[in-house]
């Protein structure tokens, strides 16, 4: 790294720490429904909607009707979008004619913009009208990313309550989320965007005539900012084009770089504090924070190495080193790598280089950081409670080893809750080594690749694990628009957001229902350094006896195809 | 049951909230305070006709002009309507072959020693509308030829076209393939 690369990431770094301690106070404020800079302007308005959408504020609910709330409310959000893509011809803003989804890609796409995946098997400006991306994808942006919040702070509430079966208000949480967090927010940097050059209008896209007048071309137009802002904070990641926020219309200045990593670790990081001090333990949200920022850290140099490092094949020619195939010139090899394993670290999957063309160690990283289960900060909400379910069970492991009664946070660790963190846990892993597996016996499945040999693996591995893990970046050479991936990739996304957040819930009932115990002598305390570092382990363990057989036949082969085994 | 109701009502008035005001209010907003920003950069040449948006990188392959990035966006360099990147991973030996036959345009047109990687390796949006300073210098001599411009003349044109670093740490220092080409026309036309 030069210097100017270590000054940028150090400032990033700096910046996030800043606003933790702030942003994850504010978020505890927020849910107990205390007041906040925006109460005055905001609380009539949170009054309004619970009028009219028929919600008792002070109803609390038991984990099943919590659970139950959040399907309902995602069933309904996945009808009308499936049924939006299937009718869009006929729908008001559309100036490009695109016609309708095909029902297999709609399905696909409906179920990637509920399960906060966004997983793209379609371009979107020659796929998608204007009305699609505005009221339907936005939407979802905002709601998809508000249920992950809403389940992580009803399973805090299990941790911290006692001797009670109330977990929360599903829709109390949902309004909260979006009016006090989401909204403000994403307003904000909607604006920022747009004074650096992102697009915001309703013109078709405009016809000019070349420089060189060689030709006419079309310069696609369209609400870009409003979306982009909320893709980039909700951790969704869906672009409104088909380079996602490598389009300079999307992403057009280093500072825009700057502004949406921030925006896309913003929330998974400040919900460990928010964690921390529901808890009432800061340093348990600081230990979680940690291990994440640890993780994260070490992918960012071993990415950005790898990438400056390059392709020796294309370096002998005579060419100067560093692998820029799929980089934009703005974002430097800092601002790419930052933002490629921010977006895999968080389950954003938005993207600002092409990780389809990484070097094979470097495209490992983003691969390796989806396949821990996004629990490096993680989606919004998914990432803190997935955390939680490893806690859980680096807890009973370390406790089955010192030959002690499991305890987190006073709460007594049994087999229920053991039952539900490991089922949370590996949900998203079986499926994409079951589904991968499958895919290499479907002769359709393994046209779709666009690369040969080892690559070729790669791209259906991270495929599924982008699928399973609700990330939805891509090796995006795979042509995913076809019968098999579209389904069974639907079938992924469903599996890998539902089963991990109904368990979490369920869990989270269970400790909710246990009575509290004081720590003693005996208690392992999970905020100190020795359970950081053993739960980090328990990270990497599970992770590599996972994955290490389909890492080495991808990426490691292909590592060594490139380097001639020098 | 009840929750149900919730569901349903809670979908309609967020839509119409998110879906409807919030990006009804943004594009007004836009509109009144980043007018030029919001309809996409467009520029005009000396007479006034749009010949472009500065955030979207143009296909320029006439000698007199400076030659921005590879790009692999469908049937033709620089389709604005289809973004994306070559996706070739790093073994392919599409990706060599194009390498290659990158290199050898270059050298055919003077170009010596290392050659900047940028204009060897395609963006990932395929409509990267920069170059890096280095790219540009490597270019200076093809251009002073093809416009019978003194080289003194083009570096100080590029060195005016090269964007420093945002708040002076942030990116890299680069130049605007389009905008150092419509200065250029201004000067000699």
């Amino acid at each position: 790294m030069n210097i100017f690369d270590w000054q940028q990431t150090t400032l990033f770094f700096a910046t996030l720490l800043l606003l933790i301690k702030p942003f994850g106070t504010f978020m505890v404020r927020v849910y107990q429904g205390e007041r906040t800079f925006f109460s005055p302007l905001l609380r009539p308005c949170e009054n309004v909607l619970y009028r009219l959408c028929r919600i008792e504020s002070t109803d609390e609910m038991d984990w099943r009707r919590y659970a139950l709330a959040m399907l309902l409310f995602n069933l309904v959000c996945f009808l009308a979008l499936f049924t939006m893509l299937l009718s869009q011809q006929l729908l008001p803003l559309n100036p490009q004619q695109v016609p309708a989804f095909s029902w297999q890609l709609a399905l696909n796409t409906a179920v990637s913009f509920t399960t906060n995946t966004n997983w793209q098997n379609y371009g979107g400006e020659s796929t998608a009208s204007y009305f699609t991306q505005m009221v339907g994808f936005t939407l979802h942006n905002f709601v998809s990313a508000a249920t992950g919040m809403a389940v992580a702070i009803a399973v805090i509430r299990g941790f911290v309550r006692r001797r009670t079966q109330a977990l929360g208000n599903f829709w109390v949480d949902m309004v909260r989320t979006i009016l006090y967090i989401l909204l403000p927010i994403a307003l904000i940097a909607t604006m920022l965007l747009i004074s650096q050059g992102v697009i915001q209008n309703f013109s078709p896209a405009t016809s000019v005539t070349l420089l060189e007048a060689s030709r006419e071309v079309h310069i696609p137009m369209g609400p870009v900012a409003s979306q982009e802002a909320i893709k980039e904070l909700g951790t969704n990641g869906g672009g409104f084009f088909n380079a996602n926020s490598a389009h300079p219309f999307e992403n057009p200045t280093p500072l825009t770089n700057f502004l949406e990593i921030l925006l896309i670790l913003l929330i998974p990081a400040g919900l460990t504090y928010t964690f921390g001090l529901m808890a009432g333990n800061t340093r348990q949200g600081w230990g979680l924070f940690s291990v994440m920022l640890f993780l994260l850290i070490v992918s960012f140099a071993a990415l950005h190495w790898a990438e400056t490092v390059g392709n020796p094949q294309v370096t002998a020619l005579g060419v100067q080193a560093g692998n820029l195939e799929g980089k934009e010139v703005r974002f430097g090899l800092a601002g790419s790598s930052l933002f490629a394993v921010a977006t895999t670290a968080t389950s954003c999957g938005a993207i600002n280089t092409m990780h389809d063309s990484l070097t094979p160690l470097g495209g490992m990283v983003p691969l390796s950081l989806i396949l821990t289960g996004e629990v490096v900060f993680g989606g919004v909400g998914s990432g803190l409670y997935t955390m939680l379910a490893f806690a859980v069970i680096a807890v009973f492991v370390s406790g089955l080893m010192i030959g002690r009664t499991p305890e987190y946070l006073g709460k007594k660790i049994e087999v229920r809750e053991i039952w539900m963190a490991m089922l949370t846990i590996l949900t998203a892993g079986v499926t994409v080594l079951l589904l991968s597996g499958v895919a290499m016996f479907v002769p359709a499945a393994v046209a779709s690749m666009a690369n040969p040999s080892a690559h070729g693996l790669s791209e259906v591995l991270y495929a599924f694990a982008s699928m399973a893990n609700n990330n939805g970046s891509a090796f995006a050479g795979l042509n995913g628009n076809n019968n098999f991936y579209n389904l069974l990739g639907a079938f992924a996304m469903l599996a890998g957001r539902y089963i991990p957040a109904v368990a979490v819930l369920a869990m989270a009932g269970s400790l909710a229902e246990k009575k509290y115990i004081p720590p003693s002598l005996g208690t392992l305390p999970t905020d100190r350094a020795p359970f950081i570092t053993w739960l980090l382990l328990v990270i990497l363990i599970v992770g590599a006896l996972t994955f290490f057989p389909a890492l080495a036949l991808g990426p490691v082969v292909e590592y060594l195809t490139m380097t001639g085994g020098n | 049951m009840k929750d149900l109701k919730s569901a349903l009502l809670l979908f309609v008035f967020l839509t119409i909230l998110l879906g409807g005001i919030y990006p009804a209010v943004v594009t007004i907003a836009a509109s009144l305070l980043f007018p030029h920003q919001a309809g996409g950069s467009l520029v005009t040449d000396g007479s006034g006709k749009v010949v472009g948006s500065l955030l979207i990188g143009q296909p320029f392959t006439q000698a007199k002009y400076f030659w921005p990035r590879p790009s692999a966006t469908g049937d033709f360099s620089y389709n604005p309507l289809l973004s994306g990147g070559s996706n070739l991973g790093p073994t392919n030996p599409e990706l060599i072959r194009r390498a290659k036959a990158r290199v050898a345009l270059l050298r055919r047109t003077g170009v010596t020693g290392e050659i900047p990687a940028d204009l060897v390796f395609a963006s990932a949006s395929g409509l990267d509308p920069h170059i890096s300073p280095e790219a540009a210098q490597v270019q200076i001599s093809r251009v002073a030829k093809a416009r019978n411009m003194p080289v003194e003349e083009l570096q100080k044109i590029v060195a005016s076209h090269t964007e420093m670093r945002q708040a002076a740490v942030l990116g890299v220092p680069r130049v605007n393939v389009l905008a150092l080409n419509l200065a250029l026309d201004k000067v000699s036309p």
